[in-house]
């Protein structure tokens, strides 16, 4: 039971094989006995659970149910959920309860999909390892000993271990798809504005967007189709039509043009990783699709732009954590000046705090134009590889992260090695395009490995098309960890 | 030496939306603390802010009446630092990119060589504007209230507010209260702030500087915040000049600092030195999308705007023969403009309708501590009064009386007229009579009148007016006293 898509799911929620309330009830069993070791989650709370899938019961006997009334979903800890803890993985928030539901949290509960509890994180979203979180680090339930990828990395690892049918993960510069790759399930970024970011944590605005996280990209879709919409509380929220994003699940590849660009499978990358991307290529040429070699020559320098742009964004961002109004506050100081440093210095963690360092650093006067404006330019001329690619080319084929999930405390003394592990995934955040990961494989140590698309803007259905069409043809995604089944 | 003063001002007006700028919330005064104030005004986590388009509304009405250029893109940028009063650590501002940049003002300033009587004698002075731009209020911090705490109040946090900049280009206080004035005119007459400086609507900070004449360059200024009266606003530049000058002639410095104006003492004084300014950080707002106004709804903007007072003034010149300065005067509020319009039409006598106005009534409404919206004298009842003198039912005198009956309610001008008998004596058989009466009592000053004493003659006039109990038409008075004393 805990291994079925989302779709069998509703359908014996549906068929009344199955009621919500029990089908909860096999989650939160399987969240008592496997997360002591994963630590996924930071607030469970049954009671809640059951009362929202008693509600989805209801709605289902009384025959106004959606498509995914009843299945139950985890929420990443950055979604403000009212009346539940809201930590964003930070002591900062340890005592922080929401008096608000995010749009995110607002959707799923009009489709009447309960919430199972609020996935671990790092801190503020700043980490690719899950290590930054003041809730201990996330473990990878492939190996305990290394990392989930991060910063979605509870929730990338609550569905690894089928303690969730499905998450929602937000991706500021791949805090979705790198998880997902490194836990073995699937994971979309949606193009900039698609998602409301209301009510979801700020890291950096220009950059976050909310996703899916599922096993498979079926799932995901049906997950997209219910997150996404206009929301006037949001004013980067886009006012499109509705799309259902299910519509081309089932299409032939025939003729799809992937473009493969050769920066993404140049130095750094592991030989594990290449020669299972690879592979993947090779399935979908099977199913009819064309290789076109394209080049993103400025994506080269996303890291570096990031690293400007993200900061720059978050330190601004994150000055409402003061202490004043809520969260916390230092127990003791002596001056307005010294609450606020005491309680930002012992409410912050390190990685935080770097980054909020870089950030008023490159704002500050004499260096704004050097850092700030400069990353912006180049921001523009990464978009415009892409814009440029996309004229050969459906959907860009690449890896995901250049390795496997890596131990834990392998990269934590060195921010530099981490920040690496997002040299594929940024790209897309800074040109606000849609990426989505999914498995293709396995290392020799037993770890998976994730695959990366991005599409052109608004190509989710495309891109989901594409990666249905390859789990079709390959189980990488249903395959479980060992000893969690 | 002698020196030179140079003023720029910086006006925050807020503007009379009825919700916040990037809120529902309500932007209403004097609600209990924090009852005003929702998520997205205390800053809580993940909340956005969605741009107000009255706010914007207000900024391009601002803009067209000051002829400024409205910039087509303008964007919004944070202004970060950390104050309890101020929730997300950064107020939401424009720095690179205003609403409104350019425009100018055209003031009033009462004439140098007679500054104390203040009627007529003025020069026309243009001020122009730098920008102006769109922010929001930060809450407020209440020092006072919570023995040895700050209480915080963020019920104004989130109101929007037009911080308008004027070029460094005024010269003394006076020119500073003459364009402070004026715009607190303009913006109210254009309804885009309801003008009330002690709730804070209106507040201005002054950049003052002093420079030897001559001198091209200017010196270091320093900044006067928060003044919310134009009174302290010329006591604490007239304090900060004479500072500034004892001070360079004493041989000391000028630092560039903020200060701040005590009333009580008269004095200002430091509130931080240039050494502690914050480095705000600004950067554009990636929560907001820049602004964007199309020619539509500038123009859709622009057909709300009533007549402009500017535009008024050359008109009431024009039309009813009012010097520049009593059009100055009377264009000093909407209110006052449409009361002296519509008495001056009622009567069809523009100079002096704006002469009762200016004198008579704006007297009374002084004395009563009364606004022009609450006269008990209707601008009818004002013009129909007037009529009546132009008639020669009642002399200026009378007129006062009726006056002062029709402020005390008693009625309407013919009313008031009729009740207290106020009606110039027309009949001239009575006047004789009177007049008859008058010459028989007093034979001496016939006397004296007819010996060429010219004088006599006035003091008989007196006792005619004083027997028709002020009623008689003094004109007439004269004309029939003198033919019959030469008869």
């Amino acid at each position: 039971m805990s291994n079925a898509s989302l779709s069998a799911l509703a359908a014996q929620l549906a068929g009344r094989q199955i009621s919500s309330r029990e089908l909860a009830q096999l989650y939160l069993d399987r969240i008592t006995t496997l997360n002591p070791a994963i630590n996924a989650f930071i607030t469970v709370d049954a009671e809640k659970t059951l009362l929202e899938a008693a509600a989805a019961d209801s709605r289902i006997a009384a025959g106004n149910a959606g498509p995914l009334t009843g299945v139950p979903i985890a929420h990443k800890d950055i979604f403000c959920t009212d009346g539940w803890l809201t930590t964003c993985g930070s002591k900062m928030l340890h005592n922080f309860v929401a008096p608000y539901d995010a749009h995110v949290i607002q959707r799923f509960k009009a489709a009447g999909m309960p919430s199972l509890g609020k996935t671990n994180m790092d801190e503020f979203a700043m980490g690719s390892s899950n290590e930054t979180s003041h809730y201990g680090a996330v473990k990878n339930p492939w190996n305990t000993a290394y990392v989930p990828g991060g910063s979605s990395g509870g929730a990338a690892a609550s569905i690894a271990a089928r303690m969730a049918p499905a998450a929602t993960g937000t991706d500021t510069g791949g805090s979705i798809r790198q998880p997902a790759a490194l836990c073995g399930i699937t994971g979309l970024k949606p193009t900039y504005g698609l998602v409301s970011r209301y009510g979801m944590i700020a890291f950096a605005s220009s950059l976050d967007q909310a996703g899916p996280m599922a096993p498979a990209a079926e799932d995901c879709a049906l997950l997209l189709n219910v997150m996404t919409g206009f929301d006037p509380n949001d004013s980067t929220s886009l006012e499109r039509e509705k799309e259902d994003y299910t519509r081309d699940l089932n299409r032939p590849l025939t003729g799809l043009r992937v473009g493969l660009p050769r920066e993404f499978f140049a130095e750094g990358l592991n030989n594990e990783v290449a020669a299972a991307v690879e592979a993947a290529v090779t399935e979908l040429k099977k199913l009819g699709a064309t290789t076109v070699d394209i080049s993103l020559a400025n994506s080269q320098l996303a890291i570096p732009v990031y690293y400007v742009l993200a900061p720059a964004e978050a330190s601004s961002n994150l000055s409402r954590f003061d202490g004043v109004r809520y969260g916390y506050r230092a127990p003791e100081y002596t001056s307005l000046d010294d609450m606020y440093c005491k309680t930002r210095a012992q409410g912050f963690g390190a990685e935080v705090k770097r980054r909020i360092m870089i950030g008023a650093y490159v704002l500050s006067h004499g260096y704004y134009d050097a850092y700030y404006l400069q990353a912006q330019k180049i921001r523009r001329l990464i978009a415009d590889d892409f814009n440029a690619a996309f004229k050969v080319c459906d959907v860009i084929l690449g890896p995901t992260a250049p390795g496997t999930a890596f131990k834990l405390g392998e990269k934590s003394d060195d921010p530099v090695e981490m920040y690496l592990n997002d040299l594929y995934t940024i790209p897309a955040n800074l040109a606000g395009l849609p990426g989505m990961s999914l498995p293709c494989g396995f290392d020799t140590k037993g770890l998976p490995i994730g695959l990366q698309l991005v599409g052109n803007y608004f190509s989710e259905a495309k891109m989901l098309n594409v990666a249905h069409q390859y789990q079709r043809v390959t189980d990488w995604h249903a395959r479980q960890p060992e000893g969690l089944k | 030496m002698k020196w030179e003063t140079v003023i720029g001002l910086e006006v925050h007006t807020q503007l009379a939306t009825k919700s916040k700028i990037f809120s529902g919330s309500s932007t209403a005064f004097g609600a209990a603390p924090n009852t005003q104030a929702s998520a997205v005004d205390i800053a809580l986590p993940g909340v956005l802010p969605v741009l107000n388009k009255g706010a914007v509304e207000c900024a391009i009405k601002f803009g067209l009446a000051i002829g400024a250029t409205l910039n087509r893109v303008n964007v919004f940028d944070r202004k970060n630092y950390f104050y309890p009063d101020l929730p997300k650590g950064y107020q939401i501002s424009q720095l690179a990119k205003p609403i409104v940049e350019g425009g100018a003002l055209t003031i009033q300033v009462p004439s140098t060589s007679s500054p104390s009587t203040g009627s007529g004698q003025s020069e026309e002075r243009v001020i122009h504007l730098t920008r102006a731009h769109m922010e929001e209020d930060a809450g407020k911090s209440l020092h006072e209230d919570f023995h040895g705490m700050t209480g915080i109040d963020l019920n104004r946090a989130g109101t929007p507010l037009l911080e308008i900049v004027s070029e460094p280009e005024m010269r003394s206080s006076a020119e500073a209260v003459a364009y402070a004035r004026a715009l607190h005119t303009l913006v109210t007459w254009i309804g885009i702030c309801d003008g009330n400086m002690q709730e804070g609507s209106f507040r201005v900070d002054a950049n003052v500087s002093v420079r030897p004449v001559g001198q091209k360059e200017f010196g270091t200024r320093r900044e006067i915040k928060n003044l919310n009266s134009f009174r302290f606003l010329q006591q604490a530049i007239d304090y900060e000049v004479r500072w500034q000058i004892e001070t360079l002639e004493d041989g000391g410095r000028i630092e560039q600092a903020t200060v701040l104006f005590d009333p009580d003492s008269g004095e200002t004084r430091m509130m931080r030195s240039k050494e502690e300014a914050h480095d705000y950080r600004y950067f554009p707002d990636p929560d907001l999308l820049p602004v964007k106004l199309d020619e539509d709804w500038i123009e859709r903007v622009r057909a709300t705007l009533p007549e402009l007072p500017a535009a008024m003034q050359a008109r009431f010149q024009n039309d009813y023969g009012v010097s520049a300065y009593d059009a100055a005067v009377l264009t000093g509020s909407r209110a006052l403009a449409d009361y002296f319009e519509a008495a001056a039409r009622a009567c069809g006598q523009g100079k002096l309708a704006a002469n009762w106005v200016m004198g008579e009534l704006s007297a009374a409404l002084n004395k009563a501590e009364l606004d022009i919206e609450r006269s008990p004298v209707s601008a009818a009842q004002l013009g129909t009064l007037i009529g009546r003198i132009q008639d020669g039912t009642l002399s200026g005198k009378l007129a006062k009386q009726v006056f002062e009956g029709l402020w005390e309610g008693a009625g309407e001008v013919d009313a008031v007229i009729e009740a207290r008998g106020l009606r110039q004596m027309s009949d001239s058989g009575e006047l004789e009579k009177i007049i008859d009466d008058v010459l028989a009592a007093n034979p001496k000053s016939v006397e004296e009148f007819r010996s060429g004493k010219d004088k006599a003659f006035n003091a008989l006039v007196g006792q005619v007016m004083k027997a028709s109990r002020g009623k008689a038409n003094p004109a007439q008075v004269n004309e029939l006293l003198r033919s019959r004393l030469t008869d």
